[in-house]
């Protein structure tokens, strides 16, 4: 008989090949989850081909979910079940197994060829890599899909696309999940095709019962509901939150949102949710390039509108020029770099932190911008709707930074309403101001006032030459250095609108560990660990880098050491360096175009926490 | 709305070399915004000046309207921006040949392709003259300048078989010099719905004085350019006795009462044709065996962009049912924690 245990959290990886629909799979799994009250943290990992040849390493696409019944605020590290759905998504993924962890195999698949292509040197893959004392299901999934069909009408390709439900089916029995939530998914999904409604449903079932009636699963786990603050709640990702921030700063200011981008991995996902918003007015220009991306934005902020352009490394590079032009215009911007595997194209589909100096000072001239992160998916909606609230009251381009790994990544979110979020009042000019001059700056926020065309009475010019205060080009040299000066001290301003920084963990101790972006969930999960171990350990994770809080040197002082730890060399690091002059910066550095691991980040502190100085 | 030339005047010291061809484009610009105004019904306030990088693309501080001054080449999705933004206003960009057709030719190409409803002018004197004397992509083969000592080796551009080709609704053309058919081609423009794009062919004259001289020039101009009219017979010359015919697949210039030519064989103007072939041909007319086309050569109706991007946001909230950002964050799945 089955022996039901109840377990904390679990990490359940999928993998197979980029055709398998290893994405759709993990995303139910984890919808799942989240309606049946679990906290959930996703991670896609899917290489750039959309589909690879089939069965080669190279093409093995995972999606891990994180599930528990306390704060979940990571995908996890290692794995307690591993789905498989070839050799090579074994052969990729096996480094990743818990010693515990059950490995669910498509049997049908571990042929001849099967192991040729991943590469296999014997035909004993289980032996060959050294995971004999996991538990090992072998199921002939690609054959118990067709058998379940064969009646069904469908041709082969149809029937072959839905034996990963099949594998759900198995990872819904292990793990005690209503399959409600999904049968009602492929109702909607499949509205027009009731025939895959039928047909997913059974393999979906199928797959569930096989597990129940084979002997090899011995045990099946409960994960109980996760203590939750009280309220309703959805799960979200980084892109859908960033976008749907975007919306929310547009409605508070009333001012109309246009976005004008290029598509691009791994930011295209806002551009998507953006255009599919027509119902809220929102206006989408899917550009001829980059450079329009940003331009067009920068023509509707001239205009009036809240506008934004969304982006990558890549083409963060090639709206650099524009972006000093939104400088020196002073018009209301945000750029959002959901930042992937540089330099040039990288690895496209995979996270990193590596354009943050980029952000920094990635323009000709003197041209200082407000640099933001966010810190998780969800999070990705406050940070969009502040950098608005920011670009539109201090009249400035903003760049926000994401990440891969928050824009694909997802976790439930209470939703929150939109009354308790604050005003945005952008200082439009009124009609007639016989006052007016384009460069005439409130002396608090250093902003000048937002001047729209069709306006009567206050028709003027901005442009990319520089200008005195009348809006008149100058080449005057003390007029350049005023110019220069005052565009500095608007985003140096900022720090008295932003937040104090806040320390989790000790406030003052043997070490504090530094972080900014995505790294939160990894961070904060690595701090607990180290504060059971009993050290004196805090974390000050940065949303707001340029400018730093207020605060900052005042947290750092508190702490005998600090460790830096970011997805790149060392940039973060490098520039409290320039920021921060009098504190030694320890790095814990990471460039794999993968997350951190938990105790990646805990033997680099206990190491650092081990030297002398 | 009653306004004059001197309404549109910036005060702003206009610094182009004297002799320059932009001092008449500017001349024709102030001119032809009151009676753009008194057709449209605009007030001032609706216009905005947009540019890149050029001589030409000083043109925004010269004019007493909102105007912005971009970066080389991106003028179009500037101006893209500003219309969809706001498809009230009048959106006017001055650009250059190496502006529009060199480094800023993807923005130009694709503002036309989608039609959306501005009003470009182009000013091409076939030379860089900002950065002083370079060859551009309109300069004729073998042209001599500073990067090119020996003579390009390379073909220019046609800017109007360009437009065509990224099927322009709108083209037409005229000489710096000819002021008034300047603002009756801008007037036009403005009437006209979607991408309209008017090249002026114009005269730098210190790096490239007299490169349109070979039609341009008062002595030659009646004979060797026709100013096309819908509707009205392709006749041109000194003394109105010449005009086009088609000859097999192309355009031949002949001599009314030679060869049994009459003014009925005459072919008439048809700007508003959908069809591009004849309109392709008349801007590829190339002096001296043709004359250079000057006018509205092409003017046909079609959606605007910025019209269709409204048009649908109307059309969805027609029915939709998320009203505000609390509906749409309550959308789709969710659950509650008790």
């Amino acid at each position: 008989m089955h022996k039901l245990i109840d377990m904390p959290d679990v990490v359940i990886r999928f993998s197979g090949d980029s055709g398998d629909g290893m994405q759709l799979t993990g995303t139910l799994f984890a919808d799942a989850s989240a309606l049946m009250g679990n906290d959930v943290s996703t991670f896609p990992d899917f290489p750039a081909e959309i589909r690879a040849p089939q069965g080669l390493l190279a093409g093995v696409s995972g999606f891990q979910v994180h599930i528990g019944s306390h704060p979940i605020n990571t995908p996890g590290d290692y794995c307690d079940v591993l789905v498989a759905m070839n050799p090579s998504a074994l052969k990729m993924n096996a480094h990743w197994l818990k010693p515990t962890a059950t490995v669910i195999m498509d049997a049908d698949t571990f042929d001849e060829k099967g192991l040729k292509l991943a590469a296999f040197k014997t035909d004993n893959p289980i032996k060959e890599l050294g995971i004999e004392d996991r538990t090992i299901v072998f199921a002939p999934i690609t054959t118990l899909t067709k058998e379940g069909l064969k009646d069904s009408g469908l041709d082969t390709k149809s029937i072959l696309k839905s034996k990963n439900m099949f594998a759900l089916g198995i990872c819904y029995f292990l793990f005690n999940r209503s399959l409600e939530y999904t049968e009602a998914y492929f109702e909607k999904k499949f509205h027009k095709h009731p025939e895959l409604i039928v047909s997913n449903k059974k393999v979906l079932r199928d797959g569930y019962n096989y597990a129940s009636n084979i002997h090899a699963i011995q045990n099946t786990y409960v994960i109980q509901k996760a203590d939750l603050p009280k309220g309703v709640y959805r799960n979200i990702n980084g892109n859908q939150a960033t976008a749907w921030g975007f919306i929310a700063a547009s409605e508070k200011s009333g001012r109309p949102l246009f976005c004008g981008s290029y598509p691009i991995t791994p930011a295209t996902g806002i551009l998507e949710e953006l255009a599919a918003r027509k119902d809220l007015g929102v206006k989408t220009l899917q550009c001829e390039d980059e450079i329009a991306g940003i331009c067009t934005a920068i023509g509707a902020a001239y205009a009036g509108n809240f506008a934004v352009t969304t982006t990558s490394g890549p083409g963060l590079s090639l709206k650099s020029e524009a972006m000093g032009l939104a400088v020196i215009t002073e018009l209301p911007l945000v750029i959002v770099d959901v930042q992937r595997s540089g330099p040039s194209t990288g690895i496209p589909t995979k996270t990193e932190q590596t354009d943050l100096l980029q952000a920094l000072y990635g323009r000709n001239g003197e041209c200082p911008m407000m640099v933001m992160a966010a810190r998780s998916p969800a999070h990705c909606f406050d940070a969009a709707f502040m950098a608005g609230k920011f670009a539109m009251e201090h009249m400035m381009p903003i760049l926000l930074m994401t990440e891969g790994f928050l824009g694909n990544g997802s976790e439930p979110w209470k939703i929150p309403s939109m009354k308790d979020y604050p005003e945005i009042k952008p200082p439009i000019v009124p009609a007639n101001d016989t006052d007016y001059l384009p460069f005439v700056r409130d002396p608090e926020r250093m902003a000048r006032r937002w001047a729209l065309p069709g306006t009567p009475g206050i028709e003027h010019r901005v442009g990319g030459l520089e200008k005195n205060n009348d809006g008149k080009v100058s080449s005057d040299p003390h007029v350049h250095e005023r110019m220069v000066r005052e565009r500095a001290e608007k985003v140096a301003h900022i720090v008295n609108y932003i937040p104090d920084q806040e320390v989790l963990g000790e406030k003052e101790g043997d070490i504090l560990i530094v972080g900014w972006g995505g790294t939160f969930g990894h961070l904060y999960t690595a701090l607990g660990e180290l504060q059971k171990q009993g050290k004196k350990v805090g974390l000050a994770h940065f949303d707001y880098i340029n400018p730093l809080p207020k605060n900052t040197a005042e947290i750092f002082s508190k702490f005998k050491k600090i460790i830096v730890c970011e997805l790149n060399s060392g940039q973060f690091a490098n520039y409290l360096r320039i920021q921060h002059q009098r504190f030694t910066y320890h790095q814990c550095n990471k460039v794999q175009g993968q997350p951190f691991t938990i105790e990646e980040i805990v033997k680099a502190v206990t190491n650092q926490l081990r030297v002398e100085n | 709305m009653k306004y004059t030339p001197q309404d549109f005047k910036s005060g702003q010291e206009v610094k182009w070399c004297p002799g320059c061809g932009d001092h008449a484009v500017l001349a024709s610009v102030q001119r032809a915004l009151p009676e753009v105004s008194e057709a449209l019904g605009y007030s001032k306030e609706r216009y905005v000046f947009v540019s890149g990088i050029g001589c030409a693309s000083r043109f925004p501080y010269y004019m007493d309207t909102f105007g912005f001054h971009g970066i080389h080449g991106r003028a179009s999705a500037i101006a893209t921006g500003i219309k969809v933004a706001n498809p009230s206003l009048s959106v006017w960009q001055q650009t250059g040949d190496g502006d529009a057709l060199a480094i800023g030719g993807n923005h130009f190409i694709h503002a036309i392709r989608r039609n959306i409803d501005i009003n470009i002018i182009l000013f091409d004197n076939q030379i860089y003259g900002l950065t002083k004397g370079q060859y551009s992509p309109t300069s004729r083969l073998g042209t001599v300048t500073k990067t090119s000592p020996f003579g390009t080796v390379e073909h220019p551009f046609t800017p109007g078989e360009l437009v065509i080709g990224a099927r322009g609704t709108f083209f037409a053309r005229s000489l710096d010099v000819e002021v008034k058919l300047t603002s009756e081609i801008l007037v036009e423009s403005a009437k006209h719905d979607g991408t309209a794009v008017t090249v002026i062919l114009q005269n730098c004259v210190i790096f490239n004085d007299g490169v349109h001289g070979a039609y341009a020039n008062k002595e030659v101009r009646e004979d060797r350019t026709i100013v096309l009219r819908h509707g009205q017979p392709m006749i041109f010359g000194k003394n109105k006795d010449k005009g086009l015919v088609l000859d097999g697949l192309k355009l031949k210039a002949v001599k009314i009462g030679e060869n049994g030519i009459t003014e009925k064989d005459i072919l008439v103007h048809d700007a508003k044709e959908p069809n591009p072939g004849v309109h392709l041909m008349l801007a590829n007319m190339k002096a001296p065996d043709l004359p250079v086309a000057l006018g509205v050569i092409r003017a046909v109706s079609d959606k605007t962009y910025d019209d269709n991007v409204r048009d649908q946001v109307l059309e969805i909230q027609k029915t939709a049912t998320i009203k505000n950002v609390d509906d749409l964050l309550q959308s789709g799945s969710t659950w509650e924690v008790k």
